[in-house]
């Protein structure tokens, strides 16, 4: 059924994770895919997976929701090594009929991988840890100065938490109207594609005109509450910097320095490699 | 023609943090032809329970069986039973897209696979049934009023000819006119088609004038289950689970208690006159 599907992936627990400011996880998801991506010794990536392990320890986030996430880059993820073990010229290690496997293939394929897996769990912990909610009033703050700009920041974060917000609602609207259709005969199961999607006709007109209609009493609401745009809105919350929000800067910055030190070392690939035998 | 409900029960979200039991352990039986009122507050599984009844929900738990025929048997004929137990959402106007009112009406019907002419008789008959005459017929359903939209929307189920007809809310954010016109055509359509009919509704008002026997539901199981007068006997315990018996009950215990010799039992305004009229 539709309504169990939960969007909006937060998953509530007590940690400091949770507790930090929204600014702080966005930056930190920056830095960390910033980090995997512009320091690429195996050192780098030892530092990496003991940072993103405690990240996620602290968040006392189940392991299996992080890697949830997984599941939809998995094609992604194959072709992208598969590509990389067999197209990457360079020393051959092995080879066979027309395919070869060189040193330089499996490097890039195993960091390639290495980067992405790391990429979908870094921003799961993030969204995993954030309310939609704060992660907009988050992105809203953090995006602020370029409203000298005049780039209506104001006004996409308040269409993106509206966008969350309907999500849920839009979906059970789907589900009823899906059945009050089926209750009339309606079948949205079989027939071939150019079927099945005039099938949707029924289902789809009811929903666009209660979206609008939706939305239209929502600005009526607004409007009746006096809302005009972000100039000279205060916020019930606002969010203000906390000691361990400060601490939270630092550990990144602590993080990216050492990323960037040991970045320079290459021992372990020289070790490995000279294990391998190459 | 019956339906008959043994030891169903229904769970939202099984085995999830979210799981809810929203039915539990339910046995009914719906003869034929009767006018059946399902009472409950929100939440007590009402509505729940009725989209079992024409299989757009699967039990958990427990057999339906319609005409003696289990519907959860392999191989049942699912659009079939929803064609015969025709169910008519809360808020029906909602399901209305068709460019004009009468294509929409033909929806259900079409979906049954008759012959166009079959359809449209059927059409017209329900339309007729629910008193839109034809200057309706080419008119855009959203330019309806309200109450002329749902009568639209109950149209479009009462055209695949159901034997048992389910309504569910089907007076809410209604004017006590456009109310009153809908329960009226529904009462006339259960006498002059036979047909069996589920009101559900939340306002004993509306469903102790016209039904014969009332479902009371609390916390997804049946409360009560008898006739309006003997289920109303129980006013207490309904206001104890958030509903009230109708005025009248009250009014005729309070006369009791100051010595009238009243029907205690009167479950309609015209009973109740009339009893006291007797007593004068």
């Amino acid at each position: 059924m539709l309504r169990e599907i939960t969007l909006g992936q937060y998953y509530p627990t007590d940690s400091v994770i949770h507790k930090l400011d929204p600014r702080v996880k966005l930056a930190g998801t920056l830095v960390f895919i910033i980090s995997l991506f512009a320091f690429g010794s195996i050192e780098a990536y030892v530092v990496a997976t003991i940072f993103l392990a405690a990240v996620i320890r602290t968040s006392k986030v189940p392991f299996r929701f992080m890697i949830k996430g997984l599941k939809a880059i998995i094609m992604l993820l194959m072709i992208t090594v598969i590509f990389n073990l067999f197209l990457v010229q360079g020393t051959v290690v092995v080879k066979f009929w027309v395919f070869q496997i060189t040193q330089e293939g499996i490097k890039t394929a195993v960091s390639m991988a290495i980067r992405l897996i790391y990429l979908i769990i870094g921003s799961s912990v993030m969204t995993l840890t954030t309310t939609p909610n704060d992660l907009t009033d988050g992105l809203e703050k953090a995006l602020s100065p370029l409203k000298k700009l005049h780039a209506p920041i104001h006004e996409i974060s308040m269409m993106m938490s509206i966008a969350l917000r309907f999500i849920p609602i839009l979906l059970e609207e789907t589900d009823k109207i899906m059945k009050a259709q089926q209750a009339r005969g309606a079948d949205f199961e079989s027939g071939n594609l150019l079927q099945k999607a005039k099938n949707m006709i029924p289902l789809l007109v009811p929903l666009f005109i209660s979206a609008f209609r939706r939305a239209n009493d929502l600005a009526m609401a607004m409007e009746a509450r006096g809302y005009h745009g972000g100039e000279g809105r205060t916020k019930m919350r606002p969010l203000v910097y906390k000691s361990r929000d400060k601490a939270g800067y630092l550990i990144l910055l602590g993080y990216f320095v050492i990323m960037f030190a040991v970045s320079r070392f290459s021992v372990l690939e020289t070790l490995l490699f000279g294990v391998l035998g190459w | 023609m019956s339906i008959r409900i043994e030891h169903l029960s229904y769970v939202y979200s099984s085995g999830t943090v979210f799981e809810q039991h929203a039915l539990k352990d339910i046995n009914l039986e719906l003869p034929d032809g009767q006018f059946i009122g399902i009472i409950g507050h929100t939440g007590s599984g009402k509505s729940t329970l009725i989209q079992h009844l024409n299989g757009l929900l699967k039990a958990t738990s427990g057999t339906i069986y319609y005409n003696d025929e289990n519907i959860y048997a392999e191989g049942y004929n699912m659009k079939q039973l929803r064609s015969k137990v025709g169910l008519v959402f809360q808020y029906p106007e909602y399901q209305l897209f068709e460019t004009d009112v009468f294509t929409d009406v033909c929806f259900g019907p079409k979906n049954l696979g008759l012959e166009q002419e079959e359809i449209e008789r059927r059409a017209k008959d329900a339309l007729k049934l629910v008193g839109l005459g034809e200057e309706y017929y080419k008119v855009s359903p959203f330019d309806l009023s309200g109450g002329q939209k749902r009568r639209a929307a109950i149209a479009g189920i009462l055209a695949m000819e159901p034997e048992v007809l389910v309504l569910d809310e089907p007076t809410a954010g209604l004017d006590p006119r456009g109310r009153d016109e809908i329960l009226d055509q529904v009462a006339r359509l259960h006498k002059e088609r036979k047909i069996t009919v589920v009101l559900v509704s939340h306002s004993m008002e509306d469903v102790a004038r016209y039904v014969e026997r009332i479902i009371v539901m609390n916390k997804g199981k049946v409360m009560y289950d008898d006739a309006p007068r003997r289920v109303f006997r129980h006013y207490k315990e309904l206001e104890a689970v958030g509903l009230a018996a109708p005025q009248e009950v009250y009014l005729m215990h309070e006369l009791a208690e100051l010595g009238w010799d009243v029907d205690t039992d009167a479950a309609t305004a015209e009973e109740a006159a009339v009893s006291i009229a007797k007593c004068l």
